[in-house]
């Protein structure tokens, strides 16, 4: 903090607040500032969302909700997002499915278990730090980890491991300490009166968590796992070293397992490949897609905020 | 009942405890998952960078440019290609959120605060493949090219504006956090000798909150360095880059590399030099971000003990 040493010094501001000389200017001009501020970055959301919907306008006037329902194609007038969403539902399922009980099993243990020691501590900050790692460190994990476990599994299919349940375990793997940290940080807010109350008429400790501290931080939990499977919904990064398909490709009438083990795209991957494509055609796709995953996302997002809103307990 | 039996055994039945023992044990393991998860990182980004490294010719790390499939693996080229985007990024991000966050922690009513922030949060939430393609689409032809009527499509200023919008929510939300741990009595006491709201604001909260100010920069900072998607589709250079300054002409970071290789992979498939250093250029990139985060952790813990 260089310029604080330059600056007058803190009586001196105070005696000349007092004296009203610098009235005025810094008044006004300092909120003003940071509320222009705030605004700025308001702006670029707006822009962002009006620019998407009026490129995307031209491709849903022309071919209505066919971009939605058509399958994968290399042809701009008939190519569609059928699959690739199915692909990012079904990822997202993978994810919720390993990611929320190892995540909120995980945070019972930190919170409710956990013992104040070295260990503790390690894993806690060893989870702060694997929040923050970059998501396509994930997908190289995904890559040499995950698709040679799917693969010894024997779940591998055609594509030599690089399908779904690599995707998702990626995926999983990614969200996972967010899953973590919020929901410690809902348990945290369970006041420590309800426990000592379920221990004081000799409930167990799981007992006490399992029908007293559970009930009160349900939406807390709730709410955080929507969001953090909307951006598990979002990501891309990832999927691309797990081998999501930026091409177009076909599963006729596969059954279940085979859609689960062979090729598979998701929603944000189409977007990035359609983004690659000349053509004013596919600009207006692209934009269309980004439209469709904007209302998937905001969708979840609002329904996680009116949770919030509604079962939020002020204690 | 029990005043009958003052030997009653007080620790419970023996089922109950098992039952007790064996959800610990559970919830432990899911804890410990987490431990694997970074063991199983490090490994496999180790291992093939040792392998990679031992390979190939040294002197390839330190050449031209970035052009894997040519053996030429210039590690100054991806880093300088990093940290501008970064920096750009930081210097829209930081005068974005800082304010963002001291308007809302400080100057917002209650109610106005209940609308802005939701709507911060969104912009949190929009997928980075989205900003890439707003980068690539809209902040290329109506920011940068006015800026520098010489920068084509494809430029780090974009992809630099793009992360830099990316990582403000972040910086905003760190920040007001670190702000609204202050403690009112220091406000108050600031009020009780004269001093005017903004002075207040600039020579008490601030201060005051200024480790948690820095976390949120040094985590933003992180975050922009391992951003991928919006660098990979505004900042051009997909297959390979010169050595680069100019922030108007297309460069190479490190998750754009990556990139690039992942996607072409069917082409550098198996275990080339070219493949394996996606697991070198992953492991720079890991170490560098774990560090930041390390020190941003440093700073958020200095505030929590002191409030």
């Amino acid at each position: 903090m260089a310029t604080r040493a330059a600056a007058p010094s803190t009586t001196d501001l105070v005696r000349q607040s007092i004296q009203g000389r610098r009235l005025g200017f810094g008044d006004i001009a300092f909120p003003a500032a940071l509320l222009l501020a705030l605004l700025l970055a308001l702006l670029f959301l707006a822009t962002l969302l009006i620019d998407v919907f009026v490129r995307a306008w031209d491709a849903f006037a022309g071919r209505g909700f066919s971009v939605v329902t058509s399958p994968l194609s290399l042809n701009a007038g008939t190519a569609g997002l059928w699959q690739s969403i199915m692909g990012s539902l079904a990822l997202t399922a993978v994810v919720a499915a390993l990611a929320f009980p190892i995540g909120v099993g995980a945070a019972i243990y930190l919170e409710e278990y956990a013992p104040d020691n070295r260990f503790t501590r390690f894993i806690s900050t060893n989870i702060r730090n694997l929040a923050g790692v970059p998501s396509i460190v994930y997908g190289i994990l995904g890559l040499t980890i995950f698709v040679r476990f799917v693969r010894a599994v024997g779940a591998g299919g055609g594509v030599y491991g690089k399908n779904l349940l690599a995707g998702g375990l990626t995926l999983a793997a990614l969200v996972l300490p967010i899953v973590i940290i919020t929901t410690a940080e809902a348990l945290r807010a369970v006041p420590s009166a309800i426990r000592e109350a379920g221990f004081g008429v000799g409930a167990t400790r799981w007992e006490v968590i399992r029908y007293h501290v559970i009930p009160y931080a349900a939406p807390g939990i709730l709410t955080g796992t929507v969001l953090t499977l909307a951006r598990a919904f979002g990501e891309t990064a990832p999927l691309l070293l797990v081998g999501a398909a930026t091409g177009f490709f076909s599963m006729g009438s596969a059954g279940f397992i085979d859609r689960a083990v062979g090729p598979y795209t998701a929603l944000p991957v189409t977007i990035f490949s359609w983004a690659r494509q000349p053509g004013a055609d596919f600009r207006s796709l692209t934009a269309a897609a980004i439209v469709v995953l904007l209302v998937l996302l905001l969708t979840a997002n609002a329904a996680a905020i009116i949770l919030r809103n509604r079962y939020e307990r002020k204690w | 009942m029990t005043t009958e039996a003052p030997t009653i055994d007080l620790t419970g039945s023996r089922p109950r405890l098992r039952r007790e023992r064996r959800v610990r044990r559970l919830f432990l393991g899911a804890a410990v998952t987490s431990i694997l998860i970074s063991l199983l990182i490090v490994g496999s980004l180790a291992g093939e960078a040792w392998s990679f490294i031992s390979k190939v010719d040294l002197s390839s790390l330190w050449d031209l440019g970035w052009f894997p499939r040519r053996d030429m693996f210039d590690i100054k080229t991806v880093v300088t290609g990093t940290l501008l985007i970064s920096l750009i990024a930081m210097v829209v991000a930081t005068p974005l959120g800082l304010g963002a966050a001291i308007y809302l922690s400080e100057y917002a009513r209650p109610r106005a605060r209940r609308w802005l922030k939701p709507i911060l949060e969104v912009l949190a939430g929009v997928p980075s493949v989205v900003l890439g393609y707003f980068a690539l689409t809209w902040i290329s032809p109506n920011i940068v090219m006015r800026l520098n009527p010489h920068a084509g499509v494809f430029s780090m200023a974009a992809a630099g504006i793009g992360v830099g919008i990316l990582v403000t929510p972040l910086v905003a939300s760190v920040s007001e956090d670190a702000m609204r741990a202050v403690p009112h009595a220091l406000r108050e006491a600031s009020y009780g000798l004269g001093a005017k709201k903004a002075t207040t604001v600039t020579r008490v909260v601030f201060p005051a909150a200024a480790s948690g100010i820095m976390a949120s920069l040094i985590l933003g900072l992180s975050r922009a360095i391992g951003e991928t998607m919006v660098v990979a589709m505004a900042a051009g250079a997909v297959g390979g880059s010169l050595f680069e300054l100019n922030v108007f002409e297309p460069g190479q970071t490190m998750t754009a590399a990556m990139t690039a290789l992942a996607i072409g992979s069917d082409q550098v498939a198996g275990s080339n030099n070219a493949f394996q250093s996606l697991f070198f250029v992953g492991l720079l990139l890991f170490l560098m971000t774990l560090t930041l985060n390390l020190i941003s952790d440093r700073f958020v813990r200095k505030v929590r003990e002191k409030y």
